[in-house]
């Protein structure tokens, strides 16, 4: 779950021949999708398929949604009746507070997608900004910082969300914020790791050095140089710890520590509450929001691995190496360049091939 | 990878050792300012509006919480290393004794699913890697990601609706039915065991029955993640000069997997145990919940809902010290058995 190995930075930037800056950031997403064959490209777009469905439920859930989340009686007045079984007016039935399931359902991927992207722009602001920092200025604030990110990373992560929710609530309520912050506290030592050890990398690097040569500030190297290039390795890690954030936050949810019922539907509290029809023999009270979270965080992690194989061109090997003859590899090793433009299988091994199994 | 004498291994180990204590002192600071950051005294958040006002102020003196924050900082420091991780605000038990009553169900709980996810994992892992890149590898991949992406308790539910509600087989919750729970003396705080000291076969099936459920539901958790590092090392093994040398030899290529690759396979695979060991204790506390499982991640559910700073500081430290000492001995064991790891 935890991407250790973070993909080398590759493919700098698109040849700018006269395009537009929209237009280049628009084919820098696309590139993946064009770059990508077989398993890859499958996982890739069936995960951006199941995730897209998840984000127009969250988006419009006021318009999907027949019910509000909380709601337990119609127009009129007429309450719902508890434990009604799916079909008809409530297509997925009823919990045992009277709430409609489906409502709860879509206005839960609505709560997920809210806290998951908050979450992730604390984290990256954080993290990278910590990571570029620690990898380039180095010496003791390299050493504290890495010492301090590794002990959080050592701590359970559901443990560490449990307690910054906890003391969070006591703050400023349970709301989406808190939640956001309690995963962000979980993911930060990620993107920290990922960027230093590719800001320690690339500032040895030709362009860095001509810079501090013509005299350019540390800010100014760190925000115009090196971000660009550090923040390549981000999307892969980006989009398996959002999948992993939203399990985290149904963790929260489940326990009692995430987002408080009156505030938004949760898909981890709505899970907590079927626990207990469970023994009863309901079942479509947490059926349905469990599939939801599924499908989101199976969406969000075949991505991620699509992305993965398509970006880092280590793993692209391993298809490879499956046609073709492997000793090959070996071979031509020695004079290979980390940087592969290629969209097709090229001749660019680096004998690391694997290393994604360390995740 | 520089090869090194003979005396690399005894550096390694020193130097394994020597970073473990700062990362100790670490954390238990990190835990500390996480759990002191919040206003008011300890004994005033789990306890304020219970008591008197002077009775609070005196057992905030006796716990010494009226004391400058620095001083608290180094009386727990110097408490854990004592092995002396404070105690319960609510209910005044002391931490390690809520390890040794509830942390049995919690070691039954997270060994079983341990077992499970070996059991299930090793020889899936090796099927998707001999049969790599054909539709069986692809829906492996498919059952690996499904398992990470369910939540515990989502499975649990399921386990509860299929296997106890809808089949019957087995019980849905708590460690023992009750009548059995009151036969069995508690001599160990682990039920199973303490069933077979009494001599009492029936109460053992009883325990391994209620196990079942819950130790699947937290084993598949972990089975995705061993399943694909499996799958890769065999997969790199098998690219290996001598496994080459055995296929040149005419050896078919499962009696490779199963006699050549196999174990050198697996010793990779000991690397990331550290990782899952947090992973694992994570998955714990919602597996118990779901269950009804009375280890220690149903006791810090309790206090955590009862305010109880100091319980939840303690258990959180204990936590955090099994992970850490995990990792190092997992460390010291990889070095052990493999060479390349030293530097």
């Amino acid at each position: 779950m935890a991407t250790a190995a973070g993909p080398p930075p590759d493919d700098s930037a698109v040849p700018a021949g006269g395009r537009t800056r929209t237009r280049r950031v628009l084919s820098g997403i696309a590139r993946p999708y064009r770059d990508s064959h077989g398993v890859g490209r499958f996982m890739l777009v069936t995960g951006t398929v199941l995730a897209a469905i998840m984000v127009v439920l969250a988006v419009f859930a006021p318009l999907i949604a027949p019910f509000g989340f909380a709601q337990v009686a119609d127009v009129d007045g007429e309450r719902f009746g508890n434990h009604l079984e799916p079909g008809g007016v409530h297509l997925f039935g009823t919990t045992t507070q009277g709430f409609d399931v489906f409502s709860r359902v879509v206005w839960g991927a609505r709560t997920a997608v809210t806290v998951v992207l908050l979450a992730l722009v604390f984290s990256l602001i954080v993290g990278v900004l910590l990571g570029l920092v620690a990898g380039y200025v180095g010496r003791w604030v390299d050493r504290l910082l890495v010492m301090i990110m590794d002990s959080l990373f050592a701590l359970p992560a559901l443990l560490l969300a449990i307690v910054v929710a906890f003391l969070l609530a006591e703050h400023i309520g349970g709301g989406a914020a808190t939640a956001a912050l309690a995963i962000t506290a979980v993911y930060v030592p990620q993107y920290f790791r990922v960027v230093r050890a590719a800001t320690v990398s690339a500032k040895e690097q030709t362009y860095v050095e001509a810079a501090r040569a013509m005299g350019a500030r540390s800010g100014t190297i760190m925000f115009r140089y090196l971000l660009n290039n550090v923040i390549q390795s981000v999307p892969v890690i980006a989009t398996l710890n959002a999948a992993d954030a939203i399990l985290t936050l149904a963790g929260l949810g489940f326990l009692g520590y995430g987002i408080q019922p009156t505030e938004a539907a949760e898909w981890g509290y709505d899970l907590q509450r079927a626990v207990t029809d469970a023994g009863t023999g309901i079942w479509w009270t947490g059926l349905f929001p469990g599939m939801a979270i599924v499908l989101l965080v199976m969406g969000l992690t075949l991505m991620g691995e699509g992305l993965n194989e398509t970006i880092n061109p280590a793993i692209r090997v391993r298809r490879m190496l499956s046609i073709t003859l492997p000793e090959r590899a070996h071979e031509s090793r020695p004079g290979v360049s980390p940087v592969s433009r290629q969209p097709g299988p090229g001749p660019e091994q680096d004998g690391e091939a694997g290393k994604d199994g360390a995740q | 990878m520089s090869t090194r004498t003979a005396g690399s291994l005894r550096t390694y180990l020193l130097t394994r050792v020597l970073l473990f204590v700062p990362q100790v002192i670490v954390i238990l600071t990190i835990v500390f300012v996480l759990m002191r950051v919040a206003p008011g005294d300890p004994v005033s958040v789990a306890l304020g509006g219970q008591r008197s006002e002077e009775e609070l102020a005196e057992l905030r003196a006796a716990a010494g919480y009226d004391r400058p924050i620095i001083v608290q900082y180094w009386e727990y420091i110097s408490g854990v290393l004592r092995l002396d991780f404070g105690h319960t605000i609510i209910d005044n038990r002391s931490v390690a004794e809520i390890f040794a009553v509830n942390g049995g169900a919690t070691l039954t709980l997270t060994v079983a699913a341990f077992v499970v996810a070996l059991l299930l994992a090793v020889p899936l892992g090796l099927i998707a890697g001999r049969f790599r890149d054909t539709p069986l590898d692809g829906s492996l991949r498919v059952f690996g990601i499904l398992t990470y992406a369910a939540p515990v308790f989502f499975v649990g539910l399921l386990m509860q609706l299929a296997f106890a509600r809808g089949l019957g087989w087995l019980p849905s919750s708590s460690q023992a039915s009750p009548v059995v729970t009151a036969r069995v003396p508690s001599q160990t705080n682990i039920f199973l065991v303490d069933a077979l000291l009494a001599g009492d076969t029936a109460a053992f099936w009883n325990g391994v029955q209620h196990l079942v459920l819950p130790a699947v539901t937290l084993g598949l958790l972990l089975t995705g993640t061993f399943m694909r590092i499996i799958r890769v090392n065999l997969i790199q093994t098998m690219r290996s000069d001598y496994v080459e040398a055995a296929r040149a030899r005419g050896v078919s290529e499962t009696r490779v997997v199963i006699q050549h690759a196999f174990r050198n396979a697996m010793v990779p695979f000991v690397t990331i145990l550290g990782l899952q060991v947090a992973l694992l204790l994570g998955g714990a506390i919602l597996t118990e919940q779901t269950f009804n499982w009375n280890g220690i991640g149903s006791q810090l559910v309790r206090y955590l809902d009862s305010r109880d700073y100091i319980a939840v500081q303690g258990i959180i430290t204990l936590f955090a010290l099994a992970v850490v000492t995990a990792s190092l001995l997992i460390d010291i064991i990889n070095a052990i058995i493999d060479p390349r790891v030293r530097y």
